[in-house]
């Protein structure tokens, strides 16, 4: 499968403050793509070197082969970003917004299309009205609308969920979904890590400008952290051999560490030895949450 | 060419869809000063043997709301765009630099003609200013309003807040335009302060523009269409290589 987005090496810098550390990162083609990271982590600096918005002090960044700065203007027809910041121009309509876009793209008699967006998204009834009188979550809405007017192969969307009510945010995923399905790469960040952990397949994480983390969903889930085994015991005592596993100890249930389903076994046979009787078992499994959690403290000093 | 197109119908619409602010409020400036103005000298001026002063006057004004108007709108067009942060919505097309240049300076020379229309159509009723030469007027309509709706993109792309617009404003574009010839015939100035006019492009501008009207003027209409034209190639030409550095758009 070919390559969709590839960054090499880009570094940028704000005065004293090194945004971009030298990130090296493929998407291939049909991906949906998790960019994640604390505040502040560069995801959006990177997107903006993406879009040609910012410009990366050294390294390169490709759309499906055209360079974001030699060939600007093939690789901006194949992408289509959803900036972070909600921003709208207050003197037209939803659909002379996404008219214009859609000329600016070279797209003269893109009604159909508009008319299918403004559907998909929940904004046909508001299509006449002034931008200015949409609620934040309908400017949301225009604004995914105008990031996907030229039908671009690469759709990239920065926190589109931030603040957004979960209406929209059905809608909104829905609809990705469909064109993921189509074929479409979608990259998205965003802070609800149980959304990324739903959507996308690969995932990557990023940390004070360095790439901390880049896996298929389940490689990183099933080697950034082990299971949980959460038992409760009775007489409430967990023998001094299990000691050393224990995660946690909430509610009258002992968490305890279970590296694989094989030791399982000799755990079982431990606590019978001394004579524990096991009254409820679940195994958990790990969340992307705590994977997340898991990799920034790590990688921490 | 389709983004070129959009980009100029935008920036038309935008201030059509205020016209009252946009086109009507400087007409009706423009006739005030000239009510006033023509009240005042009209008995104690006269710049050309023959031409009254109201009607001398009528070009001038004519020609000052242009080159105000045409700054103000690729100015405030911009400085609004990167304030609000609307502005990514044009940079993240595939415009060329060439079409974003010629989208925002065109649409402003649309604004900088309809209200120079229009105050030549509301003052000509109160002196007839002869039009004698239609091409030389068209020509210097369009030209000046290039240089300024270029300024106003430069200032545009350079400020970052409305206050630093407005000293470029007051400081910069205002005493051009007042210090041109707009209410006076530089003849009747010291030499020294005639001096300092020849070095103003603005004078330029309004001396050619008021030759297409009465056939007279203080320099040779070819060398006022030299000077304005060449000053349009060379702000044309800095422009263009600012936004192709990216200068203040680009992080
Ligand atoms: N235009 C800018 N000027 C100065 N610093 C910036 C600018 N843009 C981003 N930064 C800084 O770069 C870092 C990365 O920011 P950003 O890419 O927005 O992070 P994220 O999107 O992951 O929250 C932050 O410390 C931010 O303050
Ligand atoms: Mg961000």
């Amino acid at each position: 499968m070919s390559v969709a987005i590839r960054f090499s090496a880009v570094k940028k810098r704000f005065g004293e403050l090194e945004a971009l550390k030298g990130i090296d990162l493929e998407v291939r083609e049909g991906e949906f793509f998790a960019l994640l990271g604390p505040n502040g982590a560069g995801k959006t600096t990177l997107i903006s070197v993406l879009g040609g918005l910012t410009q990366a002090d050294s390294g390169k960044a490709e759309v499906l082969g055209s360079d974001v700065q030699r060939d600007y203007r093939a690789a901006r027809r194949k992408v289509g970003i959803v900036p972070q910041e909600l921003t709208f121009d207050p003197f037209f309509t939803v659909r002379e917004t996404l008219q214009f876009q859609s000329g600016y793209f070279g797209l003269r008699r893109n009604h159909a299309w508009i008319d299918e967006l403004l559907e998909q998204l929940g904004l046909a009834s508001k299509a006449d009205a002034n931008m200015r009188s949409l609620s934040g979550g309908m400017k949301r809405r225009v604004m995914v609308a105008q990031a996907l007017v030229h039908k671009p192969p690469v759709i990239v969307l920065d926190e589109p969920t931030a603040g957004v009510d979960v209406a929209l945010r059905q809608t909104l995923w829905a609809f990705i979904q469909r064109l993921n399905g189509e074929g479409h790469t979608i990259v998205l960040t965003t802070h609800y890590l149980e959304e990324a952990e739903t959507l996308c397949n690969r995932i990557a994480m990023l940390k004070q400008g360095e790439l901390v983390a880049l896996d298929d969903k389940a490689a990183l889930m099933a080697s950034h952290s082990a299971r949980v085994l959460s038992l409760r015991l009775f007489p409430d005592v967990l023998p001094a051999a299990l000691q050393p596993l224990l995660v946690s100890q909430e509610g009258g249930a002992y968490q305890l560490k279970l590296d694989d389903c094989g030791t399982l076994e000799a755990m079982l046979a431990t606590l019978r030895e001394a004579g524990v009787a096991v009254q409820d078992m679940e195994i958990l499994k790990p969340d992307l949450e705590s994977v997340f959690l898991d990799v920034m403290g790590r990688k921490r000093g | 060419m389709q983004g070129f197109s959009t980009l100029f119908y935008k920036e038309i619409l935008r201030f059509w869809k205020v016209s009252f602010q946009t086109v009507a409020a400087p007409v009706l400036t423009a006739v005030l000063y000239l009510l006033i103005f023509s009240h005042v000298l009209e008995s104690h001026v006269e710049a050309y043997p023959g031409v009254r002063y109201t009607a001398f006057l009528i070009p001038g004004l004519a020609m000052m709301s242009m080159l105000q108007n045409a700054f103000a709108n690729t100015s405030s067009s911009l400085i609004q765009s990167k304030i609000t942060g609307n502005i990514v919505y044009i940079l993240l097309p595939p415009l060329s630099h060439l079409e974003f240049f010629l989208a925002y300076v065109l649409a402003a020379v649309v604004r900088g003609l309809v209200v120079g229309s229009g105050v030549l159509a509301v003052t000509m009723w109160l002196a007839w200013p002869e039009f004698k030469y239609p091409l030389w007027i068209l020509a210097f309509a369009l030209l000046g309003s290039s240089v300024m709706a270029i300024l106003g993109l430069i200032a545009g792309i350079w400020a970052e807040k409305f206050d630093q617009l407005a000293a470029f404003q007051n400081f910069i574009i205002v005493p051009l335009t007042f210090l041109s010839g707009v209410f006076y015939s530089i003849h009747s100035l010291p030499a020294f302060w005639l001096g300092v006019s020849h070095l103003n492009p603005v004078f330029y501008m309004i001396d050619g523009f008021r030759y297409g009207f009465f056939g007279a003027s203080d320099v040779s209409p070819w060398l006022s269409l030299a000077v304005v034209s060449g000053t349009v190639v060379v702000l044309a030409a800095f422009t263009l290589q600012l936004l192709r550095t990216g200068y203040k758009l680009k992080h």
